[in-house]
């Protein structure tokens, strides 16, 4: 195994070309740019020998990753903000055509006015779109990731796309010590690709014609079913991931001192990353707190929530906002322990515009709510703190 | 710039009895579909897939062809056919030709099926992205001149003066020269055709079949419910189209432009151009223009805009 | 034909799709093969595809599945084709 030190676009790229897709189809926008930018200098090497399609929009980008997945290629892209917002017609049909599309997408606030920095409305936008979503708060997770994302879109209970999420800047052109496995390692961890169906001139179906509505809510149920199965599988591969080469994130959460806490703290991706900082902090300050990374947004972990609810009050920090609501992870949090559990949740909205979050900012946020001045929910640096 | 002559000697086109008997046998459609009684798009796809035969993937967009296909789980094609978002058909296609070529099976057509809005409007970025990318299929755009499948709505095809439920009053535009638009890209072959014309038609899919890179044909699709006509006078009101001028038969290969069958005659002013008005008036959607009187200033304008587009023609592809 | 166990919109090709989408009718094309020149017009142009070309170059139509549009007809340069105003009760 050899040491790469690269920038988190870089890596992914990585990633994406040791997975061996057939067709990558995929269009620019900051700051996923050198992400593609890498891909197309392994096509120049040589080391990536699929069909890699500069399309003329990030819509056309999901399209041709649609047609190519169709026809029983293995298949990846990555965008960002408003490129995956143009895709967003096109998410819900590789999803409902249950085609495992392995897409890197980096969050980066959606304009106007243009914002290049990070935070999550262009993923949390896509919630709804069937897709299983990652987030991911270091370049080696983002690799791991990749790969084994792979594995569990292709896997013929799951038969879904992934999305692979990770910071703007702060992941995506930021460069830290990656191990990476052998290519014959890759090889056999990713079981060749077999799809569910395909365009097969010996076998003429049809995909997608007009469809009854009895008929239509099977096919939502199935894919229902599909994420159910997801929950089990993620948890599984992470784990031949951690026998194989020795490294673990963590599988639908990633737990950081959560065995004796009092009250947990639940984050995503590089707020995750730095709230271990502040974790250690206020646990030095006499704090009985812990982390709960939550690394899977879409299937929900709802389970693994009421498991946290049942030993702790919880403090959930929102990098995106739904307008007229709250932050999607308080939401489904709290949606997901009704009446299950007593746990008292506290929702926070920081970082929205790519504002920086640090560990300081977090630990604030902390000691609010465990010296009992905190609101329900609250957008944080707006309450004169 | 485009290179213009006419070959010499080229074989007059028509609906020769003889051609038509060695037509192929292959039917890829089913009989019992979807489709309107006298749907010009099915006449159009029996003479496509009886040119490029069952080893062939169609792309197909939103478009009356998508309803054609019938209800699942049932389908009336015997090809694999993929359905695609509206704007989406040569993207798809794109995605279909990359996975093939990695499966080293380049024998296989791919065919981008889309009317005319999914070519002249809300799908022309897509399909001007995989032209420009030399994408290996055929893309046929069916153009009936409206949005036929969501009710007959205008679109960049649909000609001046039109009625359509969205230009009440007669369309206030003149239609896009797509023909002049994918010139532009210059691809190895486009061509235009009509479903009237059957074994122009065909020669022209055979023709773009045996070519490698983007292939584009355009044909007209007289449409009975769009028009407003008889369901039985598809293939007259197409015939009618190209005698009047109102469409013009022609093929570009290689940046070479050649005339075709009754469009070549009327370029060389070998035959005269039936006027616009015998067309207009066997359809409904220009009766305004008739009744309760006469729209002379809008009848005139239609007749002067064709004789333009003919000047235009002779200008750039007749030789002197 | 190989079915997939995969539950989303797949469809597989069936004659008569839609039903016998001869119900749909109200003319209903008469042929008289007596007249009928073996031009093939007909054959050719029929949207649905249910003149029959038979081996010795004379049609038949598929009544199953004709809709009744008239286009075999109004091509016919013989008037071998002829539509009629089907029974009621048919």
């Amino acid at each position: 195994m050899k040491v790469m030190i690269d920038t988190g676009n870089y890596i992914a790229a990585k990633a994406a070309v040791m997975a061996k897709p057939d067709v990558v189809a995929a269009y620019p926008i900051t700051p996923q740019t050198t992400l593609v930018e890498g891909i197309a200098k392994y096509v120049a090497t040589g080391e990536f020998k699929g069909e890699y399609i500069c399309v003329e929009s990030e819509h056309s980008a999901m399209s041709a990753c649609i047609g190519a997945s169709a026809t029983g290629s293995r298949t990846f892209t990555a965008t960002s903000s408003h490129g995956l917002l143009l895709m967003h017609e096109m998410l819900h049909w590789a999803s409902l055509a249950r085609l495992p599309v392995i897409m890197c997408n980096i969050n980066r606030v959606i304009g106007p006015g243009w914002n290049i920095w990070s935070d999550q409305n262009d993923s949390i936008a896509q919630r709804d779109t069937g897709w299983i979503q990652f987030y991911c708060s270091s370049c080696q997770e983002i690799f791991d990731t990749v790969i084994q994302s792979f594995k569990l879109g292709e896997h013929k209970k799951v038969g879904l796309p992934v999305m692979i999420n990770y910071d703007a800047f702060i992941l995506s052109h930021t460069s830290m010590p990656v191990y990476i496995p052998e290519q014959k390692e890759i090889d056999d961890f990713i079981p060749t690709f077999k799809p569910l169906w395909k365009l097969d001139v010996d076998n003429p179906i049809t995909f997608g014609n007009i469809i009854g509505p009895a008929y239509y809510e099977k096919v939502r149920k199935a894919m229902q079913d599909a994420q159910e199965n997801a929950k089990t599988l993620i948890p599984e591969i992470a784990k031949e991931w951690k026998n194989k080469f020795g490294r673990y994130h963590g599988d639908l959460l990633e737990r950081y001192k959560c065995e004796d806490a009092e009250y947990i703290l639940m984050s995503m991706s590089a707020i995750g990353a730095e709230s271990k900082v502040a974790i250690d902090n206020l646990r030095a300050d006499g704090l009985k707190i812990g982390l709960a990374r939550v690394r899977t947004f879409r299937p929900f972990p709802s389970e693994e929530m009421i498991k946290l609810g049942k030993q702790s009050d919880l403090i959930v920090i929102d990098r995106n906002i739904s307008i007229g609501s709250e932050g999607a992870l308080f939401n489904e949090t709290k949606a997901a322990l009704y009446n299950k559990s007593d746990a008292k949740v506290h929702g926070f909205i920081a970082g929205l515009g790519g504002k920086d979050v640090t560990y300081q900012d977090i630990e604030k946020i902390c000691k609010k709510v465990v010296n009992g001045k905190a609101k329900d929910f609250e957008w944080y640096g707006f309450e004169g703190d | 710039m485009v290179k213009q002559r006419i070959l010499s000697g080229m074989v007059l086109r028509g609906t020769k009895n003889m051609a038509i008997k060695d037509l192929p046998d292959t039917e890829c459609i089913l009989p019992g579909s979807a489709a309107c009684p006298g749907c010009p798009a099915t006449i159009g796809l029996r003479l496509v897939f009886k040119a490029l035969g069952k080893n062939t993937i169609m792309v197909v967009p939103a478009c009356c062809t998508a309803v054609i296909e019938s209800l699942y789980p049932n389908a009336s094609f015997d090809i694999p056919v993929m359905n695609i978002a509206f704007e989406a058909a040569a993207a798809g296609a794109s995605g279909v030709e990359a996975a093939l070529r990695k499966q080293g099976k380049t024998d296989t057509t791919v065919l981008a099926w889309a009317g005319d809005g999914g070519t002249y409007d809300i799908g022309i970025q897509a399909l001007s992205g995989a032209l420009e990318r030399g994408t290996n299929f055929i893309y046929i755009c069916y153009n009936n001149q409206i949005y036929s499948n969501t009710g007959i709505q205008r679109s960049g095809a649909t000609p001046y003066a039109a009625w359509t439920t969205t230009t009440v009053e007669g369309k206030t535009e003149f239609r896009k020269e797509m023909g002049d638009i994918i010139m532009a890209h210059h691809i190895p072959y486009s061509a235009q055709a009509c479903v009237s014309y059957p074994e122009d038609l065909y020669n022209k899919v055979k023709k773009a079949k045996s070519i490698k890179g983007p292939k584009y044909i355009e044909i007209l699709a007289p449409c009975p419910p769009g028009w407003r006509f008889s369901m039985d006078k598809t293939v007259e009101m197409g015939a009618l189209a190209v005698e009047t001028g109102a469409w013009a038969l022609y093929e570009c290969e290689k940046d070479i432009v050649t005339f075709n069958g009754k469009s070549k005659l009327i370029l060389e002013k070998k035959i005269e151009r039936k006027p616009v008005e015998e067309w207009i008036k066997q359809q409904g959607r220009f009766r305004h223009l008739f009744k309760p009187q006469r729209d002379e200033k809008r009848i005139k304008a239609i007749e002067d805009y064709t004789s333009q587009v003919w000047e235009r023609y002779r200008k750039c592809y007749l030789e002197k | 034909m190989k079915k997939y166990d995969v539950v989303t919109s797949i469809s597989y090709p069936k004659k008569g799709a839609m039903g016998k989408t001869g119900s749909w009718r109200v003319f209903k094309p008469k042929l008289d093969k007596s007249k009928c020149v073996k031009c093939l017009q007909c054959w050719v142009f029929c949207p649905e595809g249910v003149i029959i070309k038979n081996k010795d170059g004379t049609i038949d139509i598929d009544y199953e599945y004709c809709k009744g549009c008239g286009v075999c007809a109004n091509v016919c340069k013989v008037k071998a084709i002829v539509m009629e105003r089907e029974a009621e009760d048919k």
